[in-house]
């Protein structure tokens, strides 16, 4: 079972949720940060023996003695990484998607495949054992995307017999980032706050998830702080709300401290495990209603 | 013109509750909220709509299933994988489309058309602290950099009809696409930041992401209480990177109860916090004054 934690809003949890759900895990669980412009998990699972794969792009090189300046992969770049000025031909490599097809209209083999970093993919395993992956962007590199991919490529080599279960802490926001990083969950947990943002981007983020028709709970963080609209919105929409963390000062400053949740006491360690089993039976229930379906 | 733009690389850190505050303060700003992601300004600003647009960018795939032979070209020059057979055809999974619009030139049959895509919808609009611009993108698509572009020129033009000369923007989290695109031509960026692992972890991507772009920038401290440790930890980085630090808040619920209420921190209610908030304004002006930086890098949109 994959199950991705996600947020639309930034800053609601999601990493604390991720970090406890793994450390209360009763079967061996992998655990991916895809949160690669600020990757957070490896700071509270701390792995060690950390292992750095570099991750790339192919994008275009010049041979400029075959160039013959015809502009055919100019006009059919759509990023504005080409450009024909008089007698010269301009490469932007930060603006290439790597799409090839410049490669493919070069009728005079002029272009070939460069590379672009795009930042690294990092293996490590927790002091108990639990591996840790996380995706790490390369700074001022504008898209994530790709590099999710590498990461999503890695996390399937190491799935397989041992390793079942992963959770996967997603990026925040509804765009291409996010929804690449949910794209293989069985459940995605949607962790907000109790609060006029926290309400506006939960609800950006079930419309955004909605039509992957994955099953999607609830957890709703610092409870108790702002208002209750969180829990009419989940009964209009019929999602279940599968735990409620409070707002309590020791909570922020043990997080302030590198702690995860699940261990600052007994109360949270079952409020965790109460959590997961919360989402086993989600996806048990969705997966009847797939069979009887 | 001057703009400051607030990001923070973390979420949640308090980037909109402050650029709510600042727009109370300042009375004389655009308002420009650059999070198109999950834009959370509007709830506090209460904009009424005077004008909106679609945001058009780029085009998408789409084969016409009369004059497609299923040759299966296009699938197999596609780097996204965002070709598909289904039932003997193919077609296009618009969202995995990047819009490179290989396929459309290498399908044989000329069967692949190429439209604009509508990415979102952006507002121009008049709030109780001023004008303001603003936009949302439509749930998991892309292209959220141009965005943030648009909404850029639109606040400059908004500045310029109103005679007013500051924009203050509020960013997105991350150091991604549409981050990148919202510095530039930023007079000043603040970084909000808290005094947790991951706040200084992802305040060190934000500060190297303003330095290999070259904008200036300076960081407040938000729930500064929570840890002395990493209080500390903040000031000792800012310092070795020479950014001022222009402030500190402490963790207080007076954010989430305006929030709550609708109001920008500094506003009905007096609290200590909003005095602060006031003071940390003040401190923002003579770092505004300075003479804004300029590009020496390509900004990729």
């Amino acid at each position: 079972m994959i199950i991705a934690v996600a947020s639309g809003k930034g800053g609601t949890g999601k990493t604390t949720v991720s970090a406890s759900l793994v450390s209360v895990w009763k079967r061996p669980v992998l655990a991916v940060d895809m949160d690669v412009e600020e990757p957070n998990l490896h700071l509270f699972l701390k792995p060690e023996s950390v292992s750095t794969e570099m991750a790339q792009l192919a994008v275009p090189l010049l041979d400029k003695e075959r160039c013959t300046l015809c502009g055919a992969c100019a006009e059919l770049c759509q990023f504005k990484a080409i450009s024909l000025l008089g007698k010269n031909l301009i490469l932007f490599p930060d603006m290439c998607h790597g799409c090839g097809g410049c490669l493919r209209v070069c009728s005079e083999g002029a272009l070939r495949k460069g590379q672009r970093e795009l930042g690294v993919v990092e293996t490590g395993i927790t002091a108990v054992g639990i591996p840790c992956m996380t995706g790490r962007l390369r700074i001022g590199e504008a898209m994530s995307p790709p590099l999710m991919g590498k990461v999503r490529q890695r996390m399937r080599a190491i799935m397989g017999k041992e390793f079942r279960d992963v959770i996967i802490d997603a990026p925040p926001g509804v765009s291409c980032p996010a929804m690449t990083s949910v794209q293989d969950a069985d459940v995605i947990l949607l962790v907000t706050e109790p609060t006029p943002f926290g309400l506006h981007d939960l609800r950006l983020a079930w419309q955004a998830f909605r039509p992957f028709g994955k099953p999607m709970g609830v957890v709703i963080n610092r409870a108790g702080l702002g208002d209750e609209k969180i829990q009419a919105f989940c009964s209009e929409k019929e999602l279940p709300l599968l735990a409620e963390i409070p707002f309590r000062r020791d909570i922020a400053e043990h997080y302030a401290h590198g702690g995860v949740l699940a261990c600052l006491d007994a109360g949270m360690r079952t409020l965790f495990e109460n959590l997961a089993e919360r989402v086993e039976r989600l996806e048990r229930m969705a997966l009847m209603e797939v069979s009887h379906a | 013109m001057r703009e400051l733009v607030v990001i923070s690389g973390k979420g949640g850190t308090g980037k909109t509750s402050l650029t709510a505050a600042f727009a109370h303060l300042a009375r004389n700003a655009v308002l420009c909220d650059l999070d198109v992601d999950a834009p959370d300004l509007h709830l506090i600003a209460e904009p009424s709509i005077q004008r909106s647009g679609p945001f058009l960018s780029g085009h998408v795939a789409e084969i016409d299933p009369e004059a497609c032979k299923g040759c299966g070209a296009c699938e197999g020059v596609c780097a996204y994988g965002a070709i598909r057979k289904v039932d003997g055809r193919f077609v296009v999974d618009a969202p995995h489309c990047e819009g490179c619009k290989v396929c459309v030139v290498s399908c044989p049959e000329g069967a692949i058309n190429f439209p604009d895509r509508l990415c979102g919808t952006w507002y121009e609009s008049e709030t109780r602290f001023g004008p303001m611009v603003h936009a949302l993108l439509d749930p998991g698509l892309e292209n959220s950099g141009k965005l943030v572009t648009l909404l850029k020129a639109k606040a400059r033009e908004q500045a310029s009809k109103f005679g007013l000369d500051l924009i203050l923007s509020d960013g997105a989290p991350g150091i991604g696409c549409p981050v990148i695109s919202s510095l530039s031509q930023a007079s000043l960026v603040l970084l909000v930041t808290e005094p947790t692992p991951s706040g200084l972890h992802d305040l060190e991507r934000v500060v190297e992401l303003c330095r290999h772009f070259r904008i200036r920038s300076t960081v407040l401290i938000n729930k500064a209480d929570l840890s002395p440790e990493y209080q500390t930890a903040i000031h000792a980085f800012c310092d070795a990177k020479d950014i001022p630090v222009v402030g500190h808040l402490p963790h207080d619920p007076a954010v989430t109860e305006a929030m709550v209420r609708g109001q920008a921190v500094t506003e009905g209610i007096d609290t200590p916090f909003g005095a602060q908030v006031r003071r940390i304004w003040l401190n923002l002006q003579p770092l505004l004054e300075a003479p804004s930086s300029s590009f020496s890098k390509e900004i990729p949109s």
